[in-house]
């Protein structure tokens, strides 16, 4: 039995202690804002905060993040961060096909909590791990400058 | 999990005006963030596109998938100008499979999305659906107010005549009880209020909050994963499998074996992914592989390259091209190199099927209505009307899931009915089962030959394209396969613009076993290059500047010369570029759209870096400029990804490839700003999800001919050694 802290809700699991992350909440949880790219850490599409670091989830296994503070994309929203990255996001227009944007979103409000004004070069720095076959990079970088903005004001 | 609101939503809709046939079980796929639940069915009327619910929602019965190219926020807004709503009232949701009342009207009786044809099939479908919706809005309004409906004005979801005001919610009602009104006519372009405005996306609150549904979250109540094991090689065959280490995996429920028409296996299921994907890496099986593909690329591409020297099926010809070529007082020759592509949909390939009630019912991200729901009628023994199709957003398709022998639904499919149809089945492909399971976009080679007299014009020109064909053995074979030339394999080659006197294109058409379908933007991902790219060494050898050049051969295309013209304006090409930097310039059509790009490059200490690219398009009507532009960046980064890296390769039958450590794609730091000009057109409105894709890859190796002093003809870059920063 494994317990998890997601979203200041606390979950016991009994799946295995190597089952990862993305899985439990996917599949056992039935929190699928989270998505399943890769299941290699090579996109990005899964990512989740583990003590308010951005985490593939798809390569992280329970027992690694047991008694940690989970947040996911239902619950990012919640924080201000969160909501000036999601409402952001709404304004610039960001997504298309969408299905790597809860990954993007939680990328850039771990960035964003970290770095109230970051740079181009910054930005591809926290944010070069999370593709979109779309392509809304530039909407992507629009976008969390004009979150920056929001925070700062 | 699919919510479904239909109690509550069911009593709201009694109230509402149903323009429509029934929608049966429509899916909760809508607008800014709000789920719209399941419709009742409800009484004929001759418009099924338009629901206006007592709570003034306007929803619209969008036919086409929503792949991220905009359908549900570009055929709405067709509607929203016709009907005269508010655009925050407005919301998007699928539309069932139904050919008769859903179908592409370029396609005749079927339903389905391609080509860039959503919006343009659409255009004045919807915009009578909206005008006819507003048409029975101020009737009612008329007969409640006793006014006279020539003096009712309706603006932004308001209807109003003197003092009285009403919302549409508000006379949705009585609206219903309306006589359906024939031959509205319809707006001024001059009078159009939305149309041509940045609307936002109806779909980008879910989409950025993790509430949309895609086929990946779909959950059943019983339903089981399956993870499949597919032949090492295509053209394989089951012979024979072990399970016993799959089904020591705790918690793995079935393995069973599966065979369609396209491909054949075996599926473990559990309740969750990870145990079924555990069992089927347990899983050992032996295959009969004497039909299989053993090729490598390399072998392709010799035969290829043999092929390319002997006559090919003739797809143009004016003039004679051979005899001036021999008269011609130059000739340039070049080759060019494609490889094969996956797709790459973030969102792996996957399916939800149901079966029971002499049917089934489909949950997917569904781009081929009509031709998936034949095929799994087919498979089943069942009439295609007992096959339901539930629309979700699809996390990207770029040609893939219009595949045109429904592979990856009939996959999923013939896993629950070797379950005796007894429990709903989720066929989940993981990254590499994507990446390995064929339907690339074909390799071809091309050969080019130009002939110029002594002033150095262009009198001759000799293209030879090999390839496989997408169409032979498809449904589409006997319409788009003419006296052996299929469409998709010279589109953009065929139809070159370029006035030169003796034109010549031919084909070949080999056969591989190597599974092929559409990508985006499809024959022109390889026409646009070669094309581009060999006029660019007709224009160094001649030292003409490659705009003046088109522009001097384009006085018959005044499309293309616009979007070449309004390209090379933006980008500032009479100046030269600064120092250490380069551009290149390519045009080309496709889909009836016309897109020109600039690219500006320049050389860092780590390799090339795309500093810049200027996009121009005449797609007609420009519906949404900010749809478009995005449009246009998205097909720019999916092309640029491919021209820099992209690559599958075969080694003996086997795909080298797996997932994006061995097939990379773009990333945010290779992402050059784009600037998109829209060329301003009152043509009706074509498709923006492809045309811009095509046009990049010449753009950029034009750019680098132009640094380098030395052509590049080889796809994609890094495999000639080209590296960015």
């Amino acid at each position: 039995m494994i317990t998890l802290s997601i979203n200041d809700k606390r979950v016991e699991t009994k799946a295995a202690e190597d089952t990862p992350l993305l899985w439990i909440l996917r599949d056992h949880l039935n929190m699928t804002g989270t998505k399943f790219g890769c299941g290699m850490a090579l996109c990005g599409a899964c990512t989740v905060h583990v003590a308010g670091e951005p985490v593939r989830s798809c390569t992280t296994p329970i027992s690694a993040v047991a008694g940690k503070k989970i947040t996911t994309i239902e619950a990012i929203g919640a924080t201000r961060v969160g909501k000036a990255v999601q409402d952001a996001w709404v304004v610039e227009n960001v997504p298309q096909c969408g299905y790597c944007q809860s990954g993007q979103v939680m990328a850039a409000a771990a960035l964003l909590r970290e770095n109230k004004k970051p740079t181009d070069a910054q930005i591809d720095e926290a944010m070069n791990g999370n593709l979109c076959r779309c392509a809304t990079y530039p909407r992507i970088r629009a976008a969390i400058k004009r979150a920056a903005r929001t925070l700062a004001s | 999990m699919i919510t479904n609101e239909s109690r509550r939503d069911f009593l709201k809709a009694s109230t509402a005006l149903l323009l429509g046939v029934h929608f049966p079980q429509a899916l909760a796929q809508s607008g800014p963030g709000k789920t719209v639940g399941a419709f009742a069915t409800k009484p004929f009327e001759p418009n099924a596109f338009v629901r206006i619910g007592a709570d003034n929602t306007v929803t619209v019965m969008v036919k086409h998938l929503e792949m991220g190219q905009g359908t549900y926020t570009g055929l709405p807004t067709l509607v929203a100008e016709e009907l005269d709503a508010d655009w925050s009232q407005m919301r998007a949701v699928g539309a069932p499979a139904n050919a008769k009342l859903y179908n592409n009207l370029f396609w005749g009786e079927a339903q389905g999305t391609g080509g860039s044809t959503a919006l343009a099939n659409s255009y004045e479908q919807l915009r009578k659906a909206g005008a006819s919706a507003r048409a029975m809005l101020v009737a009612a309004a008329a007969e409640k107010w006793k006014a006279d409906p020539k003096e009712i004005r309706v603006s932004k979801g308001v209807v109003s005549w003197r003092d009285r005001k009403a919302t549409f919610g508000q006379l949705a009602a009585d609206a219903a009880n309306q006589k359906v009104p024939e031959n509205v006519p319809l707006k001024d372009p001059k009078d159009f209020v939305l149309i041509g405005k940045p609307a936002r996306r109806t779909d980008a609150r879910a989409k950025s909050n993790g509430s949309a549904q895609f086929t990946q979250d779909v959950k059943l109540p019983g339903m089981l994963t399956a993870v499949v094991l597919h032949p090492p090689r295509f053209g394989g065959k089951l012979k024979s499998f072990d399970d016993s280490k799959a089904k020591a995996v705790p918690g793995v429920r079935r393995v069973v074996a599966f065979s369609t028409p396209v491909t054949n296996g075996v599926a473990v299921l559990a309740a969750d992914y990870w145990t079924a994907r555990n069992g089927r890496d347990a899983l050992t099986a032996e295959w009969d592989e004497s039909n299989a593909v053993r090729l490598s690329s390399s072998e392709i591409l010799d035969r290829y390259k043999k092929l390319a020297a002997t006559p090919g099926t003739s797809a143009r010809r004016e003039g004679d091209a051979d005899k001036a070529l021999g008269g011609a007082a130059k000739v340039l020759e070049a080759a060019y190199e494609f490889p094969y592509l996956a797709h790459a949909a973030m969102e792996p390939m996957n399916c939800v099927v149901r079966l029971g009630d002499g049917g089934c019912e489909v949950w997917n991200g569904e781009q081929f209505q009509t031709g998936d729901q034949h095929a799994l009628a087919k498979l089943l023994g069942v009439p295609p009307e007992k096959v339901t199709l539930h629309q979700l957003y699809a996390g990207g398709g770029f040609g893939r899931r219009a595949n045109p022998l429904s592979d990856y639904v009939l996959e999923a499919a013939a896993i629950a009915k070797a379950l005796d149809g007894k429990i709903p089945v989720k066929l989940v492909w993981g990254r590499e089962d994507d990446m390995r399971a064929g339907f690339y976009r074909p390799m071809y080679y091309h050969t080019l030959k130009a002939g110029l007299d002594e002033k150095g014009n262009i009198v001759a020109w000799k293209h030879v394209i090999v390839g496989q064909s997408i169409l032979a053995g498809t449904a589409f074979e006997s319409m788009m396969v003419k006296d052996g030339v299929d469409a998709t394999s010279v589109e953009g080659a065929n139809t070159l613009p370029y006035a030169i006197p003796n034109l010549s294109v031919e084909l070949h058409s080999p056969k591989t076993g190597v599974p092929v379908q559409w990508w985006r933007s499809v024959g022109s991902t390889h026409t646009a290059f070669a094309t581009e790219c060999f006029l660019d060494e007709i224009a160094r050898e001649t030292k003409k500047d490659p705009f003046e050049l088109r522009r001097s051969l384009l006085a018959k295309h005044p499309r293309h010369k616009g979007v070449l013209e309004a390209a090379a304006q933006k980008a500032g090409w009479g100046k030269p570029p600064a120092k250490g930097r380069a551009r290149g310039i390519a045009v080309h059509e496709s889909f009836n759209t016309f897109v020109a790009q600039v690219v500006e490059l320049s050389k860092q200490k780590d390799g090339l870096k795309v500093e810049k690219v200027v996009c121009a398009v005449d797609c007609g009507v420009a519906v949404n400029p900010n749809i478009i532009a995005m449009q246009m960046e998205s097909g720019i980064g999916y092309g640029l990804s491919a021209a820099l890296t992209g690559a599958i390769t075969l080694k003996e039958g086997l795909v080298e490839q797996s997932n994006f450590h061995d097939y990379p794609v773009l990333r945010m730091s290779q992402m050059p700003p784009v600037e998109t000009v829209i060329v301003q057109s009152t043509e009706k409105p074509t498709g923006v999800g492809e045309p811009s894709t095509p046009v990049i890859a010449p753009a950029l190796a034009n750019a680098i001919a132009a640094m380098h002093g030395k052509p590049v003809r080889t796809l994609p870059l890094s495999a000639e050694g080209i590296s960015f920063a």
